[in-house]
């Protein structure tokens, strides 16, 4: 077990490394009298080499663990700085370090918790280039990353590289936990060959997340790498755990590994890292939604005028209800789930502007509608956060 | 067969909000399909134009990938657990 991860099973006599220190027997004595760990498995911690990529949702409760814990060295990867939307579930930061680095933050707040580990920096976004260079010193990968083409990337790197990815995702309130790149274990391209087309992804509308499930699924997340380090247990390979916190439950399910997958199947026809943003159809923020480029749109401040003049134009809110209790501009209330059966509520003999949060979700209403005959429809460019932006900034962004 | 059709949360938007869904059915297609005759925007998220199911969607019977049983064909029994997998992303909750 855990033969890809190194383990310094006979600690050198003279390594001072291989040692530990009268603090260090103190601050880890709870994992010293259990027999699962003991001395060899706290000292295999000590040795051992952890990259996190991302620090946020997933990377906070993993990095603060593994530090705690004693893993030698821990490498940071994340490019973005603090904000306050972050702070519900980011547990690596307080409101102080709004507006900073979060890769400082963390570092910062990893090396106050055990300065007796090595914490090494990457401020930057993982990319094709970088990526082989920065996971190769590493024992284990954790994926605390976000989305789909940075996931694609770190499971091909992670393959190429022979290292465990111990990986998790979250969307709302459920959770997904499993291990890829174990030796014989399946990988993330044997559990989904493709990622979805960005039209697909769940829209801004089905986003958000319970603030503890990050927290959940990262410590699980944590669980798993400790276990692999010090190779005890059974490691969550060829098993998806599935959890969902609403329910408040775990489910398992076989996770087999494809023998014709083309990045760990007997004839790979991946075997170097590829363009991730054009293998998931992303090309920049804009094109992201196809409906978007086609639809008539206005821009807030072109609504304001005609508002201000008077113009008869009725306004469509498409978003959720509870997205209207957090703010609105006022408009009659359709979800964009429920437009093909209320559209009777709607005068096609009237001009009708379409607003979500975005623009993305009143893009696909606006382009519905057409499609249902009505001629006089307008998306409202960049949606309610355009509308705070550019006209009234009383109305809070989400 | 009386079976049940757990929707997992992403989807749960397009199938009337529904956790999960109890339905007769004998093997994975009809399940899939009674699924989505009754939610017809359930359609596109889980078959590409084409009607084959989706590759970032998985469909378990109980515990097993039906791609490695019978594929849609998959036989179910009375009180068999079929879910929907699929892809999610998400690791900060932007």
């Amino acid at each position: 077990m855990a033969s890809k991860i190194k383990s310094p099973n006979s600690p050198e006599t003279g390594n001072p490394s291989a040692a530990l220190s009268k603090e260090e027997i103190t601050r880890y004595s709870r994992h010293l009298i259990m027999p699962e760990v003991g001395m060899d498995g706290q000292l295999k911690l000590k040795q051992a080499k952890v990259l996190c990529i991302g620090t946020g949702g997933l990377g906070a409760p993993l990095g603060l663990y593994l530090a705690a814990a004693g893993v030698g060295r821990i490498g940071l990867v994340d490019f973005d700085k603090v904000d306050l939307s972050n702070l519900q579930r980011q547990i690596l930061f307080d409101t102080n370090d709004i507006g900073r680095p979060k890769i400082e933050a963390a570092t910062n707040r990893l090396r106050n918790l055990n300065p007796d580990i090595q914490i090494d920096n990457f401020e930057t976004r993982l990319t094709s280039e970088n990526a082989l260079d920065i996971l190769k010193d590493y024992d284990i990968v954790v994926d605390g990353t976000d989305n789909f083409p940075t996931r694609y990337l770190v499971n091909d790197a992670c393959v190429i590289l022979g290292k465990p990815n111990v990986y998790g995702s979250i969307f709302r309130f459920e959770g997904q936990i499993t291990i890829f790149g174990y030796p014989g274990g399946p990988c993330y391209r044997c559990l989904y060959p493709e990622p979805p087309p960005p039209g697909l992804v769940p829209s801004c509308a089905e986003g958000g997340v319970l603030g503890v499930l990050p927290g959940i699924v990262g410590a699980i997340q944590a669980a798993e790498t400790l276990k692999l380090i010090i190779g005890k247990g059974e490691p969550l390979v060829g098993r998806l755990l599935l959890f969902d916190a609403l329910a408040m439950r775990f489910r398992e399910l076989k996770l087999r590994k494809n023998p014709e997958c083309p990045v760990c199947g007997g004839h790979p026809t991946i075997t170097k890292l590829i363009d991730y943003e054009e293998f998931c159809g992303i090309r920049g923020e804009e094109s992201a939604s196809p409906a978007q480029a086609v639809v008539p749109e206005i821009s807030p401040r072109e609504l304001k005028a005609r508002l201000d003049r008077g113009d008869d134009l009725f306004i469509l809110d498409v978003r959720e209800p509870h997205e209207f209790q957090i703010c609105n501009l006022g408009g009659h209330l359709i979800p964009l789930g429920e437009l093909s059966r209320r559209v009777n509520e709607l005068d096609s003999s009237r001009e009708i502007v379409a607003h979500c949060r975005s623009g993305k979700r009143s893009a696909e209403a606006v382009e519905f509608l057409r499609s249902a005959g009505f001629r006089k429809v307008l998306n409202l460019k960049g949606g309610i956060l355009a509308w705070s932006d550019e006209v009234d900034a009383s109305v809070p962004k989400y | 067969m009386a079976v049940k059709v757990i929707i997992p949360t992403p989807l749960r938007p397009y199938a009337g909000k529904q956790d999960s869904v109890e339905m007769e059915a004998g093997n994975v297609r009809e399940a899939l399909k009674g699924l989505t005759t009754r939610f017809g925007e359930l359609k596109k998220h889980l078959y590409s134009d084409d009607g084959r199911l989706r590759s970032f969607v998985n469909v378990y019977v109980n515990d097993e990938d039906i791609r490695y049983l019978e594929k849609e064909e998959t036989q179910l029994r009375d009180g068999d657990i079929v879910s929907i997998v699929p892809s999610i992303a998400g690791g900060t909750g932007k």
